[in-house]
């Protein structure tokens, strides 16, 4: 068992196409959160597999999409600094922000570094002492226990030249604010494997109940996802009102408890605010002020930020599940990944360029 | 970015800071921060994301899976049911 071809098996999940395709009888409308989770249902091309009467719309789950605008802005304007070694995951390079991008900071001369791990910033900032080495730590949960393990390192290093530049996001506050909202249409929700494999999905029983609503946590793989939805329309069918862990190789209840234990010594709960959807009340993490020296945002002063978003750009409607990406006018045209107006465009989970990448030519007619 | 992948477990080692680990991902090894999955051993399948393993997976309940969905075949089958789609 590697637990990676067996779930791309495509005999086994024709069997659960089948299934689903035997026992949907109503129009369903389904979130996934994850944008990972968008990027391999289209990559699979699943969405055109499904019953025609079961949509699939797209969750704000991308933390490199929901960033806020002013932190992409700090971001650009701490890795301006001639003694600032900028380190991120690859995929915020290319994030618009309001007048410029890593990217193009890179090719300006600054020193911006691409890590696969925040890990891999704290070794950085060990072989550069004179040099002030900022990892940008975006991410939902399964980001978190990774981002705050580079500051306990850190301190365990005794590191003085390392800090953090904090965009950590939570999944159930965003359910919350879309399940609340009047032009809400979901009336399921595939949750994010990763995040509940280490948060676990106790705290969404009570959304399950609130809203009414049947969950399935689902992992990534195409069996994975044909599971998700098999298991919330057999849900919405019987109209049940549940949880249910369809991602249980990797996922249990209460969750990893050493992780949760190693983001809650290092962050506490801070209102964040969501690039194309707003404020969302403790939707998110911040340092604890016990870590305050290694708040980037302490450490550079950078707080007389203008920012200005794109006026054509629809990704905050396409983020909350209201506008498909190959609606918004400027989709495939003035907007594409080479050169994108808004992050959805840009991030491999992101739902814009999830279409842009795989959607079948008709699709892109339409 | 929530994405992780699966690994086998070939050697554990105690770093200053951390419990680390040396993970095989099919060819490709990487280090990996084990300090989330303190009764990982090696040989062990984990789940990593951004240099951290997020979990170990369990066999038993990937097998339990992979089973239902054979099933379902299987069923069919047995009752004869045909519904023209393609295998």
């Amino acid at each position: 068992m590697k637990y990676l071809d067996e779930f791309r098996n495509a005999d086994l999940v024709k069997n659960g196409l089948e299934q689903l395709h035997k026992i949907t009888q109503h129009p369903w409308v389904i979130m996934e959160i994850c944008g990972g989770q968008t990027h391999s249902i289209m990559l699979h091309g699943l969405d055109q597999l499904l019953p025609p009467s079961i949509e699939l719309v797209h969750g704000p789950g991308c933390p490199v999409c929901v960033t806020s605008l002013e932190l992409v802005d700090k971001a650009l304007a701490i890795a301006s600094r001639p003694e600032v070694i900028f380190c991120s995951f690859g995929d915020m390079l290319r994030v618009p922000g309001s007048n410029s991008d890593l990217f193009s900071l890179r090719a300006a001369g600054c020193q911006v570094k691409i890590v696969y791990s925040p890990m891999d910033a704290v070794k950085i900032a060990q072989l550069n002492p004179d040099k002030e080495v900022v990892f940008f730590a975006i991410g939902f949960e399964t980001t978190a226990p990774a981002n705050a393990m580079s500051v306990i390192q850190a301190k365990a290093l005794g590191l003085k030249n390392y800090t953090i530049l904090v965009s950590q996001v939570t999944v159930p506050p965003a359910m919350h604010a879309i399940l609340g909202s009047p032009d809400n249409r979901v009336q399921g929700f595939l949750a994010a494997g990763h995040v509940c494999a280490v948060m676990g999905y106790y705290q969404y029983h009570s959304i399950a109940e609130k809203y009414k609503i049947p969950i399935v946590v689902t992992g990534f793989e195409p069996l994975d996802l044909v599971n998700g939805i098999l298991k919330t329309v057999e849900l919405l069918e019987n109209g049940e009102n549940k949880v249910v862990n369809a991602y249980s190789r990797v996922v249990t209840e209460k969750g990893n408890i050493a992780a949760q234990a190693i983001i809650n010594s290092v962050f506490q709960d801070v209102d964040r605010n969501w690039r194309g959807i707003g404020l969302i009340p403790m939707s998110g993490w911040g340092l604890r002020s016990e870590f305050s020296q290694f708040d980037a945002e302490k450490r550079f002063q950078v707080d007389d930020i203008m920012t200005r978003e794109s006026e054509i750009c629809l990704s905050g409607k396409v983020l909350q599940g209201l506008v498909k990406p190959n609606q918004c006018p400027a989709f495939g045209t003035l907007c594409t990944p080479e050169n994108p107006l808004g992050a959805t465009m840009v991030s491999s989970e992101g739902a814009c360029s999830a279409y842009f990448r795989y959607s079948r030519v008709e699709e892109i007619i339409k | 970015m929530c994405l992780a992948v699966p690994g086998k477990i070939i050697e554990i080692f105690a770093s200053p800071s951390a419990k680390m680990g040396k993970v095989d991902f099919g060819g490709v090894f990487r280090e990996v921060c084990l300090e989330a999955v303190p009764e990982a051993l090696v040989g062990q399948y984990v789940i990593v994301h951004a240099g951290f393993a997020l979990n170990t997976l369990s066999e038993e309940e990937a097998q339990a899976t992979l089973d239902a969905f054979r099933e379902l075949d299987t069923l069919e089958a047995e009752l004869g049911i045909d519904d023209g789609f393609a295998k």
